[in-house]
């Protein structure tokens, strides 16, 4: 028993980074209709930036991570104005391959940047010392990525829930052509949504790298969104984060409790192993699109 | 001082083939109430697409003619702007956001106003003095709101954007005859009271024209007939074909029934 709450919480915390990364991804689909390939990229994009602007310049951490967030919209916006927004109006398959090559000129470009051996935060941003939870033994550095994690997630559901942008950025996903219709810009919140969905990748980036260290396997990270954006439902951000955090433990128990008997990398594939689950269960995921029909 | 909205001989063409509006013209002029009328298919739904720039958005272009709001040409400009230059067009079958709430919807709307929270609390309000039942749901998600419902929210989204002219595109579709003399009591409630000029699309031509000052009759992507409602009423052709009044007692032959069958010609 203490084991397995022990697999919960560590799972969590790798779930909660998880939600994070897939309610970028979601808000990307859910307003643009584009499918993100490259949002692992943006993932290990800001885990460098940060990381070269806190070991490599030497700056402190508050401002290394303030840094990488300006340039993670900087680079959202950049993105959608030159790459995407020319595309709008072309098939749908076009953009996705769109995204793949991004995705792969992105992670070519931090190789030659930076190389591929794993690199860490030095010195390290939050203490690894271990703290007793009960009966649960969690290092300080997981519980501050749990809880960095959910404040960025109730900082953007606070924003999406009560600030015009943020209902006027629903709006849009509601409906295109009758935000239009109201003034509502929707080029302004096609980029918006480009850089909300850098900025929460760079976070996750930045949380992961700091436990795990970064190279470019970080990238990985994008595909195990995927796992959970269909559990939740691809156009619900809600729905996102609780496929996170699903995810997030499952993998953890499973991998844990199954490597026994088929000799390791359970974990890896668990998700995925949910993932085709529930596309044949439940196509449209726990939350996806139900149009609301009137009785 | 020119009109509030005049569009002049416009022509607008869809996917660069499908001509839709031949030589449109119609004029609004400021605190009027001015109804377009005309059987589907005729263009009306187009016209009040050109003016707020919306074609764009399916592939549509005015392609000859002007548009000028306030002697200012607008056609070719972005919707957006054009909302901001007080322009406002509710658009056909209650299109509401389904998964906001009716408060977030009324909060949309008002995106162009530059405005503070009490602000714009205050204008919420005022929809909602217009519409009480709106105040009831304010909570519910739209896509759950009865027809009726609906289509007050969509005007009352109107009203949020302060538009100097209103374009209602069949705002009584679907609905009761109870709730359709509603509906349209509380837009002369609005042309009257906040000085809003509309200019309201309809197929229900009799509610338009009691409380239309103006007219248009539209066939075939053109006006073919326009005067004031009251003259408008006693035109025996509108009254044939869109007040169905016919000469009551008089004895009708076979002929006169394929004359009324027959689509009519517009000559004037």
């Amino acid at each position: 028993m203490q084991e397995f709450l022990q697999l919960v919480v560590t799972g969590l915390v790798i779930g909660s980074v998880y939600a994070l990364v897939a309610m970028g991804f979601a808000l990307i689909y859910k307003s643009t209709s584009i499918i993100n390939f490259a949002q692992g990229e943006f993932v290990l994009v800001g885990a460098y930036v940060c990381l070269w602007f806190y070991s490599g310049l030497g700056l402190p951490i508050v401002l290394a991570f303030l840094m990488t967030m300006v340039f993670s919209v900087f680079m959202g916006v950049v993105l959608e104005r030159l790459i995407l927004r020319p595309m709008i109006g072309e098939p749908i398959i076009a953009v996705i391959m769109i995204t793949i090559a991004l995705a792969t000129v992105l992670k070519s470009a931090i190789t030659i940047v930076w190389g591929t051996q794993i690199m860490v935060f030095d010195p390290p941003i939050f203490s690894q010392e271990a703290i007793h939870l009960g009966s649960v033994r969690v290092s300080e550095v997981y519980l501050w990525t749990l809880g960095f994690a959910f404040l960025f997630l109730g900082i953007f559901a606070a924003f999406f829930k009560f600030t015009r942008v943020g209902i006027s950025m629903r709006a849009v996903a509601d409906n295109q052509q009758v935000a239009q219709s109201m003034g509502i810009s929707v080029k302004k919140v096609f980029a918006i949504s480009w850089s909300i969905g850098a900025l929460v990748s760079a976070v996750g980036g930045i949380l992961v790298g700091n436990i795990n260290g970064i190279n470019s396997a970080l990238a990985g990270f994008g595909l195990k969104v995927f796992p959970a954006v269909i559990l939740g439902g691809l156009e619900s951000i809600g729905g996102a984060i609780i496929g996170g955090l699903t995810i997030g433990v499952l993998e953890n128990i499973m991998g844990s409790y199954l490597d026994v008997y088929l000799g390791g990398g359970v974990k890896e594939i668990a998700p995925f192993i949910v993932l085709i689950i529930i596309l044949m269960v439940k196509p449209y995921g726990l939350f996806g699109i139900h149009e609301i029909e009137r009785v | 001082m020119p009109p509030l909205l005049s569009v002049n001989n416009i022509e607008v063409i869809y996917d660069d083939v499908i001509l839709v509006l031949k030589g449109m013209s119609l004029t609004v002029e400021k605190g009027q109430i001015v109804a377009v009328l005309g059987a589907n298919g005729a263009g009306k739904t187009t016209t009040l697409k050109a003016i707020s720039g919306l074609l764009k958005t399916e592939e549509g272009e005015v392609t000859d003619g002007t548009i000028e709001f306030e002697g200012v040409k607008i056609n070719g400009m972005d919707a957006e702007k054009i909302v901001r230059m007080g322009i406002f067009q509710v658009m056909e079958g209650r299109r509401v956001f389904e998964d906001l709430t009716v408060r977030e919807n009324l909060i949309a709307a008002g995106h162009t106003q530059k405005c503070n929270r009490s602000e714009l609390d205050h204008r919420i309000d005022q929809v909602y003095s217009y519409f009480p039942r709106l105040k009831e749901r304010e909570t519910g998600l739209a896509g759950y709101l009865s027809g009726g419902e609906q289509q007050m929210l969509v005007i009352g989204r109107g009203m949020m954007a302060k538009p100097k002219l209103m374009m209602l595109d069949e705002p009584s579709l679907g609905l009761s005859p109870l709730l359709v003399s509603e509906i349209f009591e509380i837009i002369v409630k609005l042309n009257r009271d906040l000085g809003t000029t509309i200019l309201l699309v309809e197929q229900n031509a009799r509610m338009a024209l009691n409380i239309a000052d103006h007219g248009y009759i539209m066939e075939n992507g053109k006006i073919v007939l326009d005067d004031t409602t009251e003259k408008l009423k006693n035109n025996e052709d509108v009254k044939r074909f869109y007040l169905g009044i016919t000469d009551m007692g008089t004895k009708r032959s076979y002929r006169d029934v394929k004359h009324y069958k027959r689509r009519k010609r517009w000559l004037t």
